[in-house]
């Protein structure tokens, strides 16, 4: 039997869920005009005055935000509370130089918790559950919500972290862990783990909500049949709140967006034109209960489709399907964002030719990023150890900016492919993206 | 009393060093002495050659990053204790090798060995004070 943690509001009618986006949303316009400069400067520049906006129909009369300007309004400009009323920072996955910065009052964390107490009670989550959570802690949204979900929720808690992969496993087994949070590739990789161990019959775990990362259909099946659990996905980003924003229910046929809190909009990437359900395009979100940190029209630059068909599970919230792509160059690594710019920015700071290309792959399911350079005369040496110690230098800078080890891979000069218009930059080996 | 090695890069990918040598041979250069230092990804290839200033420019017309190191050649009888002897030279006097290699040409009981050092021309002057004798650019060429 389907579980639900607020049913009353997961299984509202579309008029009273629609009641409840515009109420919220002509309030929290009026609140960004009042408390956020940019966004008073933004309308104005539009054209547009909270008046305007009377109901979500009025939405597409706002204009967007991007992550450049949250990265132009670092650290604070964004804020519509007084930070004395903000009690928590989270911050976008190990990113210098793109960084994004997100303040949450208490009560924004109250919503937050909610919406993962929702995926984790459609993943079968109850009081009696042993939630393990090997999402990150830290300034990485993933840790902290899946734990203040189980909290809610009522499960025990076992906030493991990421790594350490023999003890995560010995808790598993000691403790009895019902229910597993965490990456996909991390899922895979403790699959793997378990199954070298010889320890399949000693877990208990029954579900698994793993996230921040691409994933298919078949390291679905895969996972689920390594551990014998049934695997839902879950979405959300730092920007929006984290986790949670949508997650999976037993139809495991597309996420449920928590439309009480966000309103979704899928638009055409190069026209901004908002787009019918069933169409693909970028999702667009709007927070409309979010206090400290409200953005409205925020391009996540994720493509995907949206569907208000009726769904099996009772929920009646609007249905988004996995990331198919992004519109924008950005990549997923490990869990971490990274642009192809950021790799170029130190490969000139390093004095390294403009010439390179990034090869991205999945091997045994953890994601690869290896840079390749071609070789230049000031660079090379006659000694071994200058030229070692230099790719060295390059990794650790490269390591500074993302946040993660990327392989260094030097070759000779004009063997990267070089093309008329825009250079391949990026070959992504790891096909995670299903075309629909 | 020094001569002129080239390195040149390379990827470590097969086939890479027989590009090299194809196009060496097809310009007719003519190598003394070849030695191969290698690390996970990319290899380095020393080279003495006869002709220098020709190797160079058809290995850049090639698109290969080089490099040009003056390095010593020193002549040495071809017996046993001869280079050990070179060596302890070098190390009594502080003179830190980072690499070397050996070579033989058609001068009957005579080897040569590139030493790559530091200080040249402390080298040379220690070296020449045991009677050991490097040998210049030119002479190289005329082996």
């Amino acid at each position: 039997m389907e579980r639900y943690y607020q049913p009353e509001i997961e299984c509202a009618s579309r008029d009273q869920i629609r009641q409840w986006q515009s109420e919220r949303l002509v309030k929290q316009v009026r609140n960004v005009w009042d408390n956020v400069p940019m966004y008073r400067k933004r309308m104005e520049e539009t054209g547009v005055s909270p008046e305007d906006i009377q109901s979500v129909d009025d939405l597409y009369k706002l204009p967007f935000i991007t992550k450049d300007d949250l990265r132009d309004e670092y650290p604070y400009g964004l804020l519509a509370r007084p930070l004395n009323e903000c009690v928590r920072i989270q911050s976008t996955s190990g990113t210098t130089g793109r960084r994004v910065v997100a303040f949450y009052t208490q009560h924004d964390i109250d919503l937050w918790e909610d919406c993962c107490a929702r995926a984790i009670t459609a993943a079968g989550g109850t009081k009696d559950d042993i939630c393990h959570v090997s999402y990150g802690y830290g300034l990485f949204t993933g840790g902290p919500g899946l734990n203040g979900g189980s909290h809610k929720v009522g499960c025990l808690t076992l906030p493991m972290s990421s790594g350490n992969t023999d003890r995560q496993i010995q808790f598993m087994t000691d403790l009895g862990s019902t229910i597993l949070c965490c990456t996909p590739s991390y899922a895979a990789y403790l699959a793997e783990s378990i199954h070298e161990k010889g320890l399949q019959d000693q877990i208990k775990l029954k579900s698994g909500i793993f996230g921040a990362e691409a994933w298919t259909e078949e390291m679905r099946r895969d996972v689920e049949e390594k551990l014998g659990i049934k695997a839902y996905d879950i979405y959300g980003l730092t920007e929006i709140s984290g986790p949670g924003v949508a997650f999976e229910c037993s139809a495991q046929d597309g996420m449920h967006i928590n439309e009480d809190h966000f309103i979704a909009e899928v638009i055409n990437p190069k026209t901004g034109e908002v787009l019918p359900d069933g169409e693909k395009g970028e999702l667009v979100f709007t927070s409309i209960t979010k206090e400290a940190f409200p953005l409205l029209r925020y391009r996540t630059r994720d493509i995907c489709i949206l569907s208000r068909e009726k769904c099996a599970c009772g929920r009646t919230h609007v249905k988004m399907t996995k990331p198919l792509g992004r519109s924008d160059d950005m990549l997923i690594i490990k869990g971490v964002n990274v642009f192809p710019s950021q790799i170029e920015t130190v490969l000139m700071n390093k004095g390294y030719a403009a010439n390179y290309q990034i090869i991205v792959d999945r091997v045994n399911n953890s994601d690869t990023i290896e840079v390749q350079v071609e070789m230049t005369p000031e660079m090379f040496s006659d000694s071994l150890s200058v030229v070692a110690n230099k790719e060295k230098e390059l990794v650790a800078a490269l390591k500074a900016m993302l946040g993660i080890y990327a392989k260094v891979k030097l070759v000779n000069p004009k063997t990267i492919a070089r093309s008329e218009g825009k250079a391949v930059r990026v070959i992504d080996k790891r096909n995670l993206y299903q075309n629909k | 009393m020094t001569v002129k090695q080239i390195s040149v890069f390379l990827e470590n990918k097969p086939g890479r060093l027989s590009e090299l040598t194809e196009v060496l041979s097809q310009n007719n250069i003519d190598m003394r002495a070849l030695s191969l230092a290698e690390a996970a990804d990319f290899g380095i290839v020393r080279l003495i050659v006869d002709d220098i200033y020709s190797a160079s420019t058809v290995l850049k017309d090639a698109d290969y990053i080089i490099s040009i190191t003056k390095v010593l050649a020193v002549e040495m009888p071809d017996e046993p204790g001869a280079l050990s002897k070179a060596i302890s030279v070098l190390g009594d006097n502080d003179v830190n090798i980072e690499y070397m290699y050996a070579f033989t040409t058609r001068k009957k009981g005579i080897a040569y060995m590139i030493f790559r050092v530091e200080d040249n021309e402390k080298a040379i002057r220690v070296l020449q004070q045991n009677g050991i004798r490097p040998v210049c650019q030119d002479e190289l060429q005329s082996l």
